[in-house]
C-alpha cells in the first residue's frame, strides 16, 4: 500500500520554481532517502509533506487521505529536525509530552507513551533534565522521541544528524537503522551526505534543481547511474570521467586508448556516438592482474593518499585526472609506475550531449 | 627522537613562557581607565549635587556651597516634596501625581508591551499577504513626530469621549509605543530558531499555543528590555500628560514642573531637588533591578535580525 503520494508537486517562492512538477510515492514500511547538494529542493520538499509549506499546485497524499489542505499536526507525521529543536524551557518529559498534551490525549495515556518512547530511546534517566543539560546526541535522540511518541505511520528527518560529530553520527545512525527496522514505519529522510543514504535508504531519490534524476536503490544508484549527475554525485572519490566515442560495434575510443566494451549492459545496445565514460576509483585493478582486463594503461602515481583501510593515488591517462582507490595495504610511492586495468563491466557510459545512461 | 624532544624543553626554558606579563599603568590601559573616569565624573556629579542639596536645610543652601556635604542631614525636604509642597492652591505633593503616574504607566506598559509582542511573533512567524507592507507602515509610524499628531489626537480623544481621562492617556501611549516595540519583538522573534516554530506546529499547537508556550517563556530579556522602555518613556512623559489630561489627572512629571515653577517667596532648592529625585526613581530601580537582562535584550534583539 502506497504510504505517501506527491503528484504534480509544484512550489514557487515568488518567480523562483523550487519544485517542478515532481512525482513520488512511498511505500508503506519504506525507508526513502531524500539526496542532494544544498539547494536542491529536498527540504523543501520535505517541508511540504510535513505541510509546513504552502504548495503552489499539486497533491500530497498521506495513506490514502489528501492532506494537501491538511495541518501538520493532521497529518499523521512526525518530523525530527537538523537543530533539533527541543523546547528549551521544558523537561525532556515536557519536550515528548508538549504534543499528545495539544492533542488532549488523557493523562495516562500519555505517561504510557512518553515511558515506552523513553524505553525504545534509553533515554529514561534524562527525562527531567533540560534540553541545555543534554549532549548534542542526547538531544537528537529526544528529538526522535518527540516524533515516536506521536504514534505516527510516517516519519520526517530533516539531516537530523548533520550537527552531530562523526562518531556520534554513525553510532546514530545505526540506531535509526534499528528504530525503522523496529518500528516499521515509512520513514522519509533528507540528507547531502551520501554514507548515510546509501547505507540506510531502501530508496534513493537524487534530487537537482527541483526534480528527481534517479529513484532507485542504493545499489542500483551506485552499480547503475542513470545520468552524470548521479555517477558524480555518488561516490567517494567521485568517479573518473574521459571523453570518447563510442562505435555500435560495441567499441569505445578515449583518446588514443581502444578497447572492447565487452560485459557492458547497454540501455538499449551500443550506438555510434559522443560519449562520457565513466569508471569509479574502487573498481581499478592494480599490478599483475591488470594485464587480464579489456584495458590495460601504463601511468605514474602522482599523489599518494594513504587513508588505513584504503589507498588513494592520483594519476593522468590520456590527459584526465584520474583517481585509484586501492586496499591500503598495496605499497606504493609518488612517482612509482603503475599498470592500470579497466574492465568494462563495471563502467558507466553517458551520451554527450543529454548525459543520459547509454 | 628522545633526544629532539629534550631540546625542545630545553629551548622553552630560556624563551618566554606561559601568559604574556601586561603591566597595569600601560598606556593603553591609562586611555581606558582615565576615559571612563572622566566620563562618570560628569554624569555622577549633577547626581551628587541633586543629592547633598535635597539634605540640607534652607539657611545651609544659601551659604551657596553646593558640592559641600550637609553639616546637618535633614529629610524633611523629601518630607515636603512627597506630601506638602504647593501647586497652586492644592498642598498635596507630588504623592498625588505619583498615583496618577502608576494609574496611567501599569496599563499603558502591559497593553503595549502585550500587543506588540503578539504583533512581533505574527510578523515574525505567521508571514501573511500583506504583512511586510503592514510592518514598513508600522515602522513609518515611528518616523512620524509627535507635535504633528498633537492637535488630531486631541480631536480623536474629543470624539471618542475620552479627553481629558486617564483612559485617553492610556490608549496614547499604547499607540505611541507600538512601532518601536513591534520592530523590537519582530526581529527578536525573527532571531529564534525557525526550526523550534515548526517543531511546534507539528506538534499541534496553534496560534496562541506557540505564543505562550513556545515564544514567551523564551524571551524574558526582550520582555525586559521593552518594560523599561516603556517604564521610562511613559513614566518621563511630560507632554501627552500635560495636553491630554486634566489638573486631578497630571501624572507625576506634570506635577513636579509645576511644582518647581511656582514660586511662593523662596525657592525651595532643597524640595525641587527632592522632588525630582523622587520623579526619576521608578526608572532608576526599574533600570538597576533588570540592567544585566536589558543589555543581554538589547543586544539579542534589536541588533541582530
Amino acid at each position: 500500500m502506497t504510504s505517501v503520494s506527491i503528484q504534480n508537486l509544484d512550489l514557487n517562492f515568488g518567480a523562483v520554481n523550487v519544485l517542478k512538477q515532481l512525482n513520488l510515492s512511498i511505500e508503506e514500511g519504506e525507508f526513502l532517502v531524500l539526496l542532494g547538494a544544498s539547494g536542491c529542493g529536498k527540504s523543501t520538499l520535505l517541508n511540504c509533506i510535513a505541510g509546513l509549506l504552502d504548495v503552489s499546485d499539486g497533491q500530497i497524499f498521506i495513506n490514502g487521505k489528501n492532506v494537501t489542505w491538511a495541518e501538520p499536526s493532521d497529518r499523521g507525521i512526525g518530523m525530527v529536525f537538523q537543530s533539533y529543536a527541543l523546547y528549551p524551557q521544558m523537561t525532556v518529559k515536557g519536550n515528548l509530552s508538549f504534543g499528545l498534551k495539544n492533542a488532549r490525549l488523557p493523562k495516562p495515556e500519555i505517561e504510557e507513551r512518553v515511558a515506552r518512547a523513553a524505553e525504545i530511546l534509553q533515554i529514561e534517566p534524562l527525562l527531567h533534565r533540560k534540553p541545555g543539560a543534554l549532549s548534542g546526541g542526547q538531544r537528537q535522540r529526544v528529538a526522535i522521541g518527540r516524533a515516536l511518541v506521536r504514534d505516527v505511520d510516517v516519519f520526517l528527518f530533516d539531516e537530523p544528524l548533520s550537527n552531530l560529530d562523526a562518531k556520534l553520527r554513525a553510532e546514530l545512525r545505526v540506531e535509526i537503522k534499528r528504530l525503522h527496522q523496529k518500528l516499521g514505519n515509512t520513514m522519509i529522510y533528507v540528507t547531502h551526505d551520501q554514507v548515510e543514504a546509501m547505507t540506510l535508504a531502501d530508496r534513493i531519490a537524487i534530487m537537482r534543481d527541483g526534480l528527481v534524476q534517479q529513484l532507485a536503490g542504493p545499489d542500483e544508484i551506485y552499480n547503475r547511474p542513470a545520468n552524470k549527475y548521479v555517477a558524480d554525485f555518488i561516490g567517494s572519490p567521485a568517479m573518473n570521467f574521459f571523453e570518447g566515442r563510442s562505435t555500435s560495434a560495441g567499441k569505445i575510443a578515449l583518446g588514443k586508448l581502444e578497447f572492447d566494451l565487452a560485459g557492458y549492459n547497454f540501455v538499449n545496445g551500443p550506438t555510434d556516438g559522443d560519449v562520457w565514460f565513466g569508471y569509479r576509483p574502487e573498481h581499478v585493478v592494480l599490478g599483475e592482474a591488470a594485464r587480464q582486463m579489456p584495458l590495460a594503461v601504463e601511468a605514474v602515481a602522482e599523489i599518494v593518499e594513504p587513508m588505513g583501510s584504503d589507498t588513494l593515488i592520483w594519476t593522468k591517462i590520456e590527459g584526465y585526472d584520474f583517481r585509484i582507490r586501492t586496499d591500503g595495504q598495496y605499497k606504493v610511492a609518488a612517482g612509482d609506475p603503475l599498470l592500470v586495468g579497466i574492465d568494462p563491466r563495471f563502467a558507466s557510459i553517458f551520451d554527450k550531449t543529454t548525459e543520459e545512461r547509454v | 627522537m628522545a633526544n629532539n624532544m629534550n631540546e625542545t624543553t630545553a629551548g622553552v626554558v630560556t624563551g618566554p613562557s606561559g601568559p604574556k606579563p601586561r603591566p597595569i599603568l600601560s598606556p593603553r590601559n591609562i586611555m581606558i581607565y582615565g576615559t571612563i573616569l572622566v566620563v562618570c565624573f560628569y554624569y555622577a556629579l549633577p547626581l551628587y549635587v541633586m543629592i547633598v542639596t535635597s539634605l540640607k536645610g534652607m539657611p545651609e543652601i544659601r551659604l551657596g556651597n553646593i558640592f559641600s556635604p550637609p553639616v546637618e542631614i535633614t529629610f524633611q525636604p523629601w518630607v515636603k516634596a512627597w506630601a506638602e509642597a504647593c501647586t497652586g492652591l492644592d498642598c498635596t505633593g507630588l504623592s498625588k501625581g505619583f498615583w496618577n503616574s502608576v494609574k496611567i504607566l501599569i496599563p499603558s506598559a502591559t497593553l503595549s508591551i502585550l500587543i506588540a509582542s503578539i504583533n512581533g511573533y505574527a510578523l515574525a512567524n505567521w508571514k501573511f499577504k500583506g504583512s511586510e507592507v503592514f510592518f514598513t507602515i508600522l515602522i513609518f509610524g515611528a518616523f512620524v513626530p509627535y507635535q504633528v499628531v498633537i492637535y488630531p489626537i486631541v480631536i480623536i480623544l474629543r470624539e471618542l469621549g475620552l479627553f481629558g481621562k486617564l483612559p485617553g492617556l492610556v490608549l496614547v501611549h499604547v499607540i505611541f509605543g507600538m512601532p518601536i516595540l513591534t520592530l523590537l519583538f519582530r526581529n527578536y522573534f525573527t532571531s529564534l530558531p525557525e526550526e523550534l516554530f515548526k517543531a511546534a506546529r507539528v506538534d499541534g499547537a496553534g496560534f496562541w499555543g506557540i505564543y505562550f508556550r513556545i515564544m514567551v517563556p523564551m524571551s524574558l530579556p526582550i520582555f525586559v528590555v521593552a518594560l523599561i522602555l516603556q517604564v521610562t518613556g511613559i513614566w518621563n512623559d511630560f507632554l501627552f500628560g500635560v495636553i491630554y489630561t486634566k489638573p486631578e489627572n497630571y501624572p507625576m512629571t506634570v506635577q513636579l514642573n509645576n511644582i518647581v515653577n511656582s514660586v511662593q517667596g523662596v525657592k525651595e532648592y532643597n524640595v525641587n531637588m527632592a522632588a525630582t529625585m523622587l520623579t526619576g526613581i521608578v526608572p532608576l530601580i526599574i533600570y538597576f533591578a533588570s540592567g544585566k537582562l536589558f543589555v543581554r535584550g538589547i543586544a539579542a534583539g534589536a541588533v541582530k535580525g
